[in-house]
């Protein structure tokens, strides 16, 4: 891969298979995988040792084959505000992706359905975007929240076109990409995001955009 | 080695298991009580008949005869507790206990088989009892004691004639085996006794409880055992085959990025996509089944997660907090998925509301949807199965469906399942 930059990635996978895949891919890449593990507990006592810019973890893993990985994120993330976090799930549970959410600002976040994987380059793109501080979130996610129902809340107040260029953001795209997808000139989606941030009660704590985003996949 | 469960199971099981059991003991136990409760029994039957009949001119004889029926009864009550010495219930079938039997005798008729096996028991079983105790205990007892006997004369056991210290071994062989078959003996008569005793004192109604309640029981287990299959099904495919797949995608994804373009690549491509059509199959097969999200998260991330596949908007508003048991959270789960499923296939609704809540320890579902009705709880219907299953825990599945809407489906079922 031309002009990547190297990243030392701890990596959490219960199933030895995916485990080896995953690293297969990073090194493919030209990633260093400083550790790969099998477990939560080794994950996080492994970041404390070596601090690496990315940590990739499953988020189904033992003992319990709950949200060991998931909760080990958080802790991680509650130590260090600013390491860059991307989370695989085989299924998609929005209990999950609330509980990333409800974690501290700070670095980049993602979440990503397992089948992402086999899409290699753009997996290594939304690695690459984890580290630089973006939030991504699988796009079956957003398709999923997409669909629900919002009889209420501050989402209500938004045109249909304002929610989908919102669904564009929640995916990690920037304004360019959403022109691109929507078929409109940048300056219309500056328009639209203009109005999302004037019609959404923003949180300060983080970047309006960001905060627009978590508006919306929290409902 | 397990315990046989009562004298009879004993009996007929290998004789190591029965020897060294304690039914022998409690048959033992059994049939040296049966001699003096007999005799008690035939003292107070003749004190009761013969004062009743002698003081019958002047009506209190009336009172004493009438008792009874009522005096049997309550043997009754002591005898069938007697007989769980060898014969004992299953512990899951709590009855009603003694003060409840006792009070409740007043108000009922006259049970003559309780009657007849009071009878019975005070002249019959007693002496039958005490014969094959004399015969059990005393025969194994003077053949092992024979050295001793023989010195104050010769013995006579059984037609077998002991009359020197050499023939006294003999007999304390003898007497070992006689010890075994005088085991088999009492518990064989003691069981015979007990089952005589559930025959006669057994009203029928109390056996069909029993009956119903062990078939409830055995129904609820094969729901359980279902359920716990499926999620071991689903976790099997989920360790399984679901992670070969998605290792299956990633190899061709880093062939695909390793391949220059060209027919090769195209191959990697299609094989990568068709990898991930069968894990989207495999998926949808796993909700069909039993959801992770289900295992995992419980009810409420469940019936959010169903509602938002639904085509149809749905709402919900699920106040069920924590965890509830696993047959219940998968019942509940599946009620509203095929409801749900009806809604978008059948009814032609604009918008379909989720509701569960807690009340006296039910937990209690609705879908109800704007459609045009007429739906119907049919055979084949996937809530006809669902009406079966929570039958087995006690519970409801209604449809109310008027022509021209709307639908409500409504389930009810206890958390606690007994």
């Amino acid at each position: 891969m031309p002009d990547r930059t190297r990243l030392r990635v701890v990596l959490a996978e219960d199933a030895a298979l995916l485990r080896e895949g995953l690293v297969a891919i990073l090194e493919d890449a030209g990633h260093e995988v400083v550790a790969a593990v099998g477990n939560a507990d080794a994950l996080v006592s492994y970041v404390e040792q070596v601090t690496p810019d990315l940590v990739l973890t499953d988020i189904r893993m033992p003992p319990d084959h709950s949200d060991e990985g998931l909760r080990a994120a958080v802790a991680i993330r509650a130590a260090h505000p600013d390491m860059a976090i991307m989370l695989l799930s085989a299924y998609v549970a929005d209990a999950y992706v609330a509980e990333l959410l409800e974690s501290a600002p700070g670095g980049g976040l993602g979440y990503l359905l397992k089948d992402r994987v086999g899409h290699v380059r753009e997996f290594l793109e939304s690695l690459d975007r984890v580290v630089a501080g973006e939030t991504v979130v699988d796009p079956e996610v957003v398709r999923q929240l997409l669909r629900r129902r919002r009889s209420d809340g501050p989402l209500a107040a938004l045109t249909q076109r304002e929610r989908d260029v919102l669904a564009l953001m929640a995916e990690g795209r920037t304004n360019g990409s959403i022109a691109q997808q929507l078929v409109v000139s940048e300056a219309a989606v500056r328009k639209h995001v203009g109005n999302i941030f004037a019609k959404l009660p923003l949180d300060p704590a983080f970047d309006r955009r960001v905060s627009a985003v978590l508006a919306y996949l929290r409902r | 080695m397990t315990t046989p469960p009562d004298a009879w199971a004993a009996v007929r099981g290998r004789p190591r298991s029965f020897l060294t059991s304690r039914w022998p003991w409690r048959s033992l136990a059994y049939l040296s009580s049966t001699v003096p409760v007999g005799i008690v029994c035939l003292l107070l039957m003749l004190v009761l008949i013969g004062v009743g009949l002698l003081t019958l001119v002047v009506l209190v004889g009336l009172v004493l005869l009438a008792g009874v029926p009522r005096a049997a009864s309550a043997v009754a009550v002591a005898e069938r507790i007697r007989a769980r010495l060898v014969l004992p219930r299953p512990e899951a079938a709590p009855g009603p206990t003694l003060r409840e039997r006792l009070r409740a005798r007043h108000s009922l008729p006259i049970i003559w088989s309780e009657v007849g096996y009071v009878v019975l028991l005070s002249t019959l079983l007693w002496l039958v009892d005490a014969a094959v105790l004399v015969f059990a205990v005393g025969v194994p007892v003077v053949l092992v004691l024979a050295p001793l006997l023989v010195r104050f004369g010769p013995l006579e056991v059984l037609g077998l004639r002991v009359d020197s210290s050499g023939e006294a071994i003999l007999a304390v062989g003898l007497g070992i085996v006689s010890v075994v078959a005088s085991a088999y003996l009492v518990t064989a008569v003691a069981s015979g006794q007990a089952a005589l005793t559930r025959l006669l004192l057994d009203p029928p109604e109390a056996r069909l409880v029993e009956a119903v309640a062990a078939l409830r029981r055995s129904r609820v287990d094969l729901v359980e055992a279902f359920e716990s299959e499926r999620r071991r099904i689903e976790r099997d495919l989920h360790d399984g085959v679901q992670q070969r797949l998605v290792a299956l995608a990633m190899t061709l994804g880093r062939a695909e990025l390793k391949t220059p373009s060209g027919a090769t690549l195209e191959l990697i491509q299609a094989a990568r996509q068709q990898a991930e059509e069968a894990l989207e199959n495999l998926r949808l097969t796993v909700r069909g089944i039993h959801p992770a999200v289900l295992t995992d998260h419980g009810l409420v991330a469940a019936v959010h997660d169903v509602a938002d596949r639904c085509p149809v908007p749905v709402d919900t508003d699920i106040k069920v907090a924590g965890r509830l048991p696993a047959p219940v959270e998968a019942a509940a789960y599946f009620v509203v998925s095929e409801a749900l499923t009806n809604v978008a296939r059948h009814a032609q609704a604009r918008s379909a509301q989720v509701h569960a809540w807690t009340e006296d320890d039910r937990l209690v579902v609705t879908v109800i949807d704007d459609g045009i009705g007429g739906a119907t709880v049919g055979r084949g219907s996937g809530l006809a199965g669902l009406v079966l299953r929570l039958e087995a825990h006690d519970g409801t599945l209604q449809v109310h469906s008027p022509h021209g809407g709307p639908t409500e489906v409504r389930m009810e079922c206890p958390i606690e399942l007994g």
